[in-house]
């Protein structure tokens, strides 16, 4: 009876398993191809598109690798996006900490504010921040990018955050206060290590569009020592012919550092976005 | 070591009002029990000792200092939470030296405290765990231990027995009046059940709507409470209530219910003789209530009927539900008493232990005449 069952329950799941195998195959075919496609050499990607390469050929990583204008387009991406995902979550952590504990009327009118931030596009704003951004004297820098993803990014960040500080129960500050804490030592002492699984959500909700923004680097940047990766990729992309396999292997080693960073953060990932529902 | 004043404190938020002129004298080494239902203010009252609320008007002493704009931690006092309030991420050892560390005391105190600390309540070997590892009877003696490290000058508790299971709860109830005597230390602490209140307290202020209504010792609150409300929230099962009516006959005194008439004795009528008339209403304990045939030797009886609607056998007494005129009531008799479930039976009032309160005093929460 008992088997009998579990194996009804398993057979509800196969509609699902079903679903779930097929959306994976949509998302991991793409990945297949780049990945297949960037061992091939530039002409017999071609000849055979789908399959594994005949002979595997290293000679794109080994061009990306030895080339000097790409190390440097990856260490300005690196530097851009660490620098901008420290900034966003130590604003957001700070905002948010001062909206949860702020018990007034004009507190929820500053969080609405900020959150509506997420349902606007900042592209929209483009023309204007190219004319801020010129006159800060930042064009043309990595440094003008900074700012932007930090705005981008805050609205997640102080939403997610605030949410979670507020699950926070009160008596834990309290108690801390009594024991002679002040607000910024209950802060660092007792918020933010609680405070774990949202700052990673945040990051990873991040990351991705921080490390794979095209659209400001294209504006902003010309020169060739502040361009970002994909910025740095568009230049294989040629008048008459693209050399296809170069650009996977790029966009290949793109990839790596996010698919790496997620793995390591999913589980907290996981818990942040869940934190809200079920308190605890 | 220090005694606590609450001088004409006032709470409000907006227009309610949570504390209405609190004024409360708590002796050094005192163990002071805030009592009330939900809502009564007892909590913000200790909230606001704690310097975690502040006060809207009059003024809060610990010792002979006012300590309404002292800030929480110079207070020197330490508060035990309901939840408990256990830092998640550190361990039991580092919750308890957390508010050592931050006063800066040398490593080795530190290290010395709170080894004593633990030993004395038994947490020797959790001193490396964190707190989700623990049982909630650990996680209690825990936030106890973090309480007694700072050796302050006032221990706060905030329900801290509401979490535990029934049978925890009364073991730790006498742990907790056993640290109080080892620590000769000012005890105030709050809860809603009136049982932990009559157990633990040396005082107990009785709190109903932000207004403390009495202000006394256990057996103070059970044999002379101040008003209705005390009357009815000490003592379990609580007090019957009677609607009645002061009758005055002749030279005598009577009590009339619809349903019975019974004669106040001599050494206590003259009080009441005056109030001919008045409607009031009658209170009297259910152990004060005694079937005839196991009545106890020398108290004043005074007979009437009534319909058994429940019995409880307790073991070693019957609660037996009644209904008199249309007033229910619980007598607790003798466990010889036999009776049935809608049987009329006679059963006897102690007239020495009653009590009278005055509906023209407050036709809500009248005040007892005695």
């Amino acid at each position: 009876m008992k088997i009998f069952k579990s194996q009804r329950v398993q057979n509800m799941h196969i509609p699902s398993h079903i679903i779930l195998v097929v959306w994976s195959f949509i998302v991991l075919f793409p990945i297949y191809i780049m990945i297949v496609n960037s061992f091939k050499t530039k002409f017999s990607i071609y000849d055979n598109p789908f399959g594994l390469p005949e002979k595997w050929n290293f000679k794109n990583y080994q061009y990306v690798f030895t080339n000097s204008d790409f190390m440097g387009y990856f260490m300005n991406s690196i530097l851009v996006v660490i620098i901008s995902l420290a900034l966003t979550l130590a604003l957001g952590a700070f905002a948010a900490y001062a909206l949860a504990n702020w018990k007034g009327k004009a507190s929820n009118l500053v969080f609405f504010f900020i959150v509506a931030g997420m349902m606007l596009p900042i592209r929209i704003a483009s023309i204007r921040l190219i004319q801020i951004v010129k006159t800060l004297g930042l064009l043309n820098t990595i440094w003008g990018l900074i700012p932007i993803y930090v705005a981008m990014g805050f609205p997640v960040s102080v939403f997610i955050i605030t949410a979670f500080i507020r699950s926070v129960p009160g008596e834990l500050t309290e108690s801390a206060f009594i024991d002679g804490a002040g607000r910024l030592k209950i802060f660092f002492v007792i918020i933010l290590p609680l405070l774990k699984p949202a700052m990673a959500t945040v990051a990873i909700y991040n990351l991705v569009p921080f490390w794979n923004d095209l659209w400001f680097p294209l504006l902003f940047i010309t020169d060739e020592k502040s361009k970002t990766l994909l910025l740095g990729v568009t230049r294989l992309f040629g008048q008459y012919q693209t050399d296809w396999s170069r650009v996977l292997a790029v966009l290949t080693l793109s990839a790596l550092p996010v698919i790496i960073l997620y793995l390591l953060m999913s589980s907290q990932f996981i818990k942040g976005l869940t934190a809200g529902a079920i308190k605890g | 070591m220090a005694s606590v004043t609450y001088n004409h404190v006032w709470k409000r938020y907006g227009d309610v009002e949570v504390l209405k002129d609190v004024q409360l004298e708590i002796n050094d080494k005192e163990f002071l029990v805030l009592v009330g239902p939900s809502g009564c203010g007892k909590s913000t009252a200790l909230r606001c000792l704690a310097g975690l609320e502040e006060i809207t008007e009059g003024e809060i002493l610990i010792g002979d200092r006012v300590v309404n704009d002292v800030s929480p931690k110079d207070r020197d006092i330490a508060m035990v939470f309901q939840s408990y309030a256990l830092y998640p991420h550190m361990t039991v050892f580092d919750n308890m030296a957390f508010g050592l560390k931050l006063r800066k005391m040398p490593k080795a105190d530190i290290e010395k405290r709170v080894n004593e600390a633990a030993a004395s309540l038994g947490l020797e070997r959790l001193l490396h765990r964190k707190p989700r590892e623990l049982s909630g009877g650990q996680r209690q003696r825990v936030a106890l231990g973090r309480a007694i490290v700072r050796n302050p000058q006032v221990f706060l508790l905030d329900e801290p027995l509401s979490n535990l299971d029934a049978k925890l709860r009364v073991q730790t109830r006498s742990e907790i009046s056993k640290l109080h005597q080892r620590l000769q230390t000012t005890f105030i602490y709050v809860t809603h059940d009136q049982v932990e209140a009559m157990t633990m307290a040396d005082r107990i202020a009785v709190m109903y709507k932000g207004i403390v209504q009495q202000l006394d010792t256990p057996q103070n609150l059970y044999n002379s409470p101040k008003n209705l409300f005390v009357a009815g929230f000490i003592g379990s099962p609580s007090m019957n209530f009677f609607n009645a009516k002061i009758r005055t006959d002749g030279d005598n005194v009577f009590v009339d219910h619809p349903a019975f008439s019974v004669q106040i004795p001599d050494s206590r009528k003259e009080v009441y003789r005056s109030m001919n008339g008045k409607d009031v209403v009658f209170g009297i304990r259910p152990e004060n209530i005694h079937n005839p045939e196991f009545a106890p030797p020398g108290i004043v009886k005074a007979a009437i009927q009534a319909k058994v609607d429940v019995t409880e056998l307790m073991g070693n007494e019957i609660f037996v539900y009644c209904i008199a005129g249309n007033t229910q009531f619980v007598a607790r008799v003798d466990p010889r008493s036999n009776y049935t479930v809608g049987q009329t039976i006679d059963l006897v009032f102690d007239m020495t232990n009653f009590h009278i309160f005055d509906l023209s005093t407050d036709a809500e929460n009248p005040e007892a005449v005695r």
